[in-house]
């Protein structure tokens, strides 16, 4: 395993807010009450995180918490706390792999296997190229279309372990493949089509 | 079967656009500006008689709830903060209201926030859902572009304002007091009660925290009339309900129906049937993965609402149904469940810390039937020292399954032990 490198910021260089970044940090800041600017401390980490390449360096953090007048360690706290902020660089193409019961039943094992073969690597690691970095995670909430697996900000439903091949092949040729059901099949509808709301006149509301 | 007249999500999969103006076409913000003139009062006690419980997995009702937040300021302000941290294993049902159905989650944040004097909504949207946050706020740059809400909302005379706030991964963020926390910028570590939210709540301002589901359905309610809605389900179990069907099914999905339908024709109709025939069933995890599981006999005849699955001693919750084939390893499909509770626990409370740490490796051993039979109950003790000792219900949520594996499987636990003891003593 390496440590992606690519577009990633490394650990000390110093970090500032795009201007493009600073006027959404601004905006965001200002959907809170006036002196409760730190309940955009997730927002804005998220923000850094983007800007970083999908991780945050400790320069970032520091920034966040100036801009946010809050102390390092409470951001620091805040970081450490919630799983989506990656406190060392990952991949391009950042697979989270959801293996709980719901997926699992449905052959999120497969899925897993079919990841760690084709990428050449186990969980938690990153490949040389510092293309693609591999991880497990809990529920992600699409359970009727498992098993399924998140890549960056995209959803991708209804794998095997070949489609889910498919879809690493289609990443590594710089491809954007279609997210969501990678079955025939209307988002949380069941295959086949919808046992409901087939009337054309169900107006509703 | 619910007929698609008494549908309410009538684009839940997203067959339909779900822009403003098709969303204006199916009747959202249709008479908003009547609804609201009813006057707060009118509107709690409508929700109140409609039977409505709040569809995030406690059931409490809705306006109750509601009718707890102050009639007369005392300087504060109030505030209405939706749940949509939709994180619960088996439950993906907000999801789709938030991606095709946003606009009736917009207008049941300005009737709730108007009927409990809030001054803004905040939508907590769990940090994986970005697309859906994206939606979201989309839908409500659109919706403040034609006075929808913001300033003097649909002509009402009140100002409401609905901001997107997304969170950052942690199961724990859907208790209400964590998720709380975590809007005030903190980690999410549940407080104690009281003081309750509707007294001091975010920024220590009144504040109600409702699910999704509960927030979209209100306007329908208002429009379609309190008795409509009651007199869909049981008594006490009213209304419609988002149910998402997940597991060893044919074909799984989401679907809108009755309260109280029976769990097997909600199973056979919808979700193509258990795979390899309803005799193939083992058991199934009826409202998300903090209920005990039912064994087969039980889902032959059970209906799905609050009060029947509490009679069997499991619950409704978020009516996320895990449906599991007699192919399923039963003890490490709840063993999986175990881990995710250990992983999900924000630490502060002892017994919950390091209990589900506990209940984690002797469930691992005991799918492999390395433990003594005495181990069970032992496992069964940790349970019940979790169970009702913690801050939050994460505790409870994770005592449950193991309690239910042991009700219902101990054959099938002891079984494993003794297929070991000859292979240990040769």
């Amino acid at each position: 395993m390496t440590e992606a490198t690519g577009s990633s910021s490394s650990a000390e260089a110093p970090f500032a807010f795009t201007a493009e970044n600073l006027a959404k940090a601004k905006t965001i800041v200002a959907r809170y009450p006036e002196g409760r600017q730190r309940s955009a401390v997730l927002p804005l980490l998220d923000l850094a995180q983007r800007q970083c390449g999908g991780w945050l360096p400790e320069p970032a953090l520091r920034y966040v918490g100036d801009f946010l007048k809050m102390p390092h360690m409470a951001v620091m706290e805040v970081a450490t706390f919630y799983t989506m902020f990656n406190l060392k660089p990952v991949g391009r193409h950042f697979v989270q792999v959801c293996t709980t019961t719901p997926c699992w039943l449905r052959g999120s094992d497969e899925v897993v296997s079919a990841c760690k073969k084709h990428l050449g690597i186990g969980m938690n690691e990153t490949t040389a190229d510092g293309e693609f970095t591999l991880t497990e995670v809990e529920c992600l909430g699409a359970c009727v279309n498992a098993p399924m697996v998140q890549i960056n900000d995209d959803y991708y439903e209804d794998l095997d372990g070949e489609s889910m091949v498919r879809l690493l092949d289609a990443l590594k040729r710089g491809e954007t493949p279609k997210t969501g059901p990678q079955v025939e099949r209307q988002t949380s509808a069941p295959v086949g089509g919808p046992t409901t709301l087939k009337s054309s006149d169900s107006s509703g509301g | 079967m619910l007929s698609d007249k008494d549908r309410i999500f009538v684009n839940l999969y997203g067959f339909q656009d779900w822009h403003l103006k098709a969303a204006l076409a199916r009747g959202d913000f249709a008479n908003t500006k009547d609804l609201l003139a009813k006057g707060p009062d009118e509107i709690v006690n409508e929700i109140k008689a409609s039977g409505l419980r709040g569809r995030g997995g406690a059931g409490f009702p809705t306006g109750v709830k509601w009718s707890f937040m102050p009639k007369q300021s005392d300087g504060r302000p109030s505030y209405l903060v939706v749940n949509a941290d939709e994180s619960e294993p088996g439950t993906c049902k907000d999801r789709d209201i938030m991606r095709h159905e946003p606009f009736k989650l917009l207008e049941g944040c300005l009737i709730a926030g108007f009927a409990m004097r809030a001054k803004a909504a905040y939508i907590y949207v769990r940090g994986e859902f970005y697309r859906e946050a994206e939606r979201l706020e989309m839908a409500i740059g659109e919706a403040y572009e034609v006075g929808l809400i913001g300033k003097n909302a649909c002509g009402s005379g009140f100002d409401f304002d609905i901001y997107v706030h997304r969170g950052a991964g942690a199961y724990i963020c859907g208790e209400e007091m964590a998720l709380i926390e975590s809007l005030e910028g903190k980690p999410g570590r549940p407080r104690l009660k009281p003081p309750f939210p509707a007294g001091m709540g975010v920024w220590g301002c009144p504040t109600t925290v409702n699910n999704v589901e509960s927030i979209a359905v209100t306007p329908t309610i208002l429009r379609r009339g309190a008795a409509w809605f009651s007199g869909l389900g049981r008594p006490n179990n009213t209304g419609t309900k988002l149910f998402c069907i997940s597991g060893h099914v044919n074909k799984p999905c989401n679907v809108e129906e009755e309260m109280g339908i029976p769990l097997r024709e909600l199973i056979d109709r919808h979700a193509g049937g258990v795979r390899g025939g309803w005799d193939n069933l083992l058991a199934v995890i009826p409202g998300g993965s903090s209920v005990p599981l039912l064994p087969k006999a039980t889902c032959d005849t059970v209906l799905m609402d609050f009060d029947s699955l509490r009679a069997e001693k499991s619950g409704l919750g978020t009516a996320a149904v895990i449906v599991m084939d007699k192919s399923t390893d039963i003890v490490k499909a709840i063993a999986r469940l175990s881990k995710f509770y250990m992983h999900e626990s924000c630490g502060q409370c002892t017994p919950c810390r390091e209990g589900t740490g506990w209940m984690w490796r002797i469930m691992e051993r005991l799918v492999e039937g390395r433990a003594e039979k005495a181990e069970i109950d032992q496992l069964l003790d940790i349970s019940y020292q979790i169970e009702g000792h913690t801050i939050c219900a994460l505790g409870d949520a994770a005592a449950w399954p193991v309690q239910g594996l042991i009700r219902h499987f101990r054959d099938e636990i002891e079984r494993r032990i003794d297929a070991r003891k000859p292979v240990l003593a040769a």
